[in-house]
């Protein structure tokens, strides 16, 4: 019985621990947006809520967190302090903070300030880009943070004597 | 001590042995000063140590076939009767003396020698390390999971020269390497020219590296970093000066203008789509960082840090799905209409 329980308890972080190198299927299409009515003329299309938990999974939202480096989410939102974007790591939405709503607004683009990057992500990454906004908030499972980044985030300050060539992960603008 | 010709059959002979290795990354076949050195002391290392093992040897067959013949004065009867009183342990006084004399001898001589070995190593070490002036040519090379990103430095900054995974020197002249990481430690390692060196992420090692004959010298990330270490290749293709010059030269300019429609549209791909977020070309609007720069792509010999050769075919399933080829590469799967695609390869093709 007891081994039982400590199998279960074993396998309760597996999700969490999962890595989906490989994606298929709808998720690695350049990004069409999500549905965001359940109005629809005639059959209801699935909604575009991916089967997988992205928000449940460590290695999603690392993989979150090289993208909004790689992808310069950091040029206008800083780490999530916010500078010339809004900050991410406080409660104000000015667009929602479900995984959808996020999803919509890096694939559609917001009104002043904020790029459309329809055709330019795969959907995934969408998603994992929202795990690991969502997760700055806060708003996904604390279990499911990683611990330290999956990647490194460039040298540790003090280190490089002058001359030294940084060896920075790049964030400049695609 | 140049061992190269004396050497050759041995170091032939050993190559055929490990039949999986190709000449190219063979350790014994030096094509440039530091290897040499490195494998002089290897053969200095191996002829020692190996004359040092057939003496125990042969000392311990000797022991045994005199243990085996004992000489009738010796007391046979008394370790009978006793253990304790075996003539090993209880020795007579003349034996006790050649027994210390022997063990001393040999504690004498294994001190020795190791000193020497080291010694050698440090003579070795302070001979790569120590490179005489500064060479002018400073070549910047970057390890990433899982490719190499290399730099040509030049105080011009019209000049500087970025490709990845491909390493073009003039042949018998000093070469600066500056050497870091991006992300976890990586090793460089080209058997052929020079020894192993770190890269530290957040420090910048650097090391001099000369090759000495014209040739194609693989190499290869030697120390783990991750799922696809096997697949971190580098190619370091050395050349006469003037060719070298020449590549240099033509590497500087931009991105040729595409010539026909098919080829516009490739790039109207690739400017539009998911490659524009991580790849670079130079003379486009494409400037990101994080992905191999592919002002040249097509002059280079290989795919994804050696991984594939550089074929139309090839380079069509690794932007269909990289991941079936090297799982867990930064490069997410792209699929695409078709006609997109033949556009993007006929593009590609042209960034020479």
């Amino acid at each position: 019985m007891s081994t039982f329980v400590l199998a279960a308890a074993l396998l309760f972080g597996c999700d969490r621990e999962q890595r989906r190198l490989r994606e298929v299927g709808p998720a690695v299409q350049r990004s069409g947006g999500v549905v965001m009515s359940p109005l629809q003329p005639g059959a209801p299309a699935p909604r575009g809520v991916p089967p997988i938990d992205y928000q449940g999974n460590a290695y999603a939202i690392g993989e979150g967190y090289r993208l909004f480096n790689w992808f310069n989410c950091v040029g206008c939102h800083a780490n999530g302090g916010g500078g010339m974007g809004p900050a991410l790591i406080d409660a104000d939405w000015i667009y929602g903070s479900e995984p959808e709503q996020i999803f919509s607004t890096i694939v559609e683009g917001r009104p002043n300030g904020m790029p459309s990057f329809r055709g330019r992500i795969a959907d995934y990454q969408v998603w994992q880009l929202a795990a690991y906004v969502r997760a700055m908030a806060g708003m996904v499972p604390p279990d499911a943070v990683p611990g330290r980044p999956e990647h490194m985030s460039g040298p540790p300050s003090g280190v490089l004597l002058p001359g030294d060539a940084p060896a920075r992960e790049p964030a400049r603008h695609p | 001590m140049n061992p190269a010709g004396p050497h050759r059959a041995g170091a032939w002979a050993f190559a055929a042995l490990m039949s999986g290795c190709k000449n190219d990354i063979a350790v014994f076949m030096p094509a440039g000063i530091q290897a040499r050195r490195i494998e002089s002391l290897w053969w200095l290392y191996f002829g020692i140590l190996v004359t040092i093992f057939a003496l125990v040897l042969a000392t311990l067959l000797m022991a045994l076939i005199r243990g085996g013949r004992r000489a009738p004065g010796e007391a046979v009867g008394a370790a009978a009767d006793h253990p304790l009183q075996h003539p090993i342990l209880a020795p007579s006084p003349a034996v006790e003396r050649r027994l210390t004399w022997s063990v001393a001898l040999s504690l004498a001589l294994t001190i020795v020698v190791l000193f020497a070995l080291l010694w050698t190593s440090f003579r070795t070490g302070k001979a790569i390390a120590d490179h005489g002036p500064q060479p002018e040519l400073v070549i910047q090379i970057t390890g990433r999971r899982w490719w190499w990103q290399i730099r040509y430095q030049d105080l011009t900054a019209s000049h500087i020269v970025e490709t990845a995974n491909e390493l073009h020197l003039p042949v018998g002249r000093p070469i600066r390497l500056e050497l870091t990481s991006a992300d976890v430690i990586h090793s460089f390692w080209v058997p052929r020219l020079h020894g192993k060196r770190d890269l530290i992420p957040g420090t910048v090692a650097t090391s001099v590296i000369q090759a000495d004959e014209p040739g194609t010298y693989l190499g290869q990330c030697a120390e783990f970093c991750g799922l696809q270490h096997a697949h971190m290749g580098i190619m370091v293709i050395a050349e006469p000066q003037q060719t070298f010059q020449a590549w240099l030269t033509a590497q500087r300019l931009a991105a040729p203008e595409p010539t026909t429609d098919m080829q516009r549209r490739g790039r109207d791909v690739f400017l539009t789509g998911p490659c524009v977020m991580c790849h670079s070309i130079g003379g486009t609007i494409a400037g990101a960082q994080s992905g191999p720069n592919l002002t040249h792509f097509a002059s280079r010999q290989t795919l994804a840090a050696g991984t594939l050769p550089n074929t139309r075919g090839h380079l069509a399933g690794w932007i269909l799905d990289p991941q079936q080829i090297k799982p867990g590469v930064s490069m997410p799967p792209n699929p695409m209409p078709s006609d997109d695609l033949h556009a993007l390869l006929a593009y590609l093709e042209t960034l020479r």
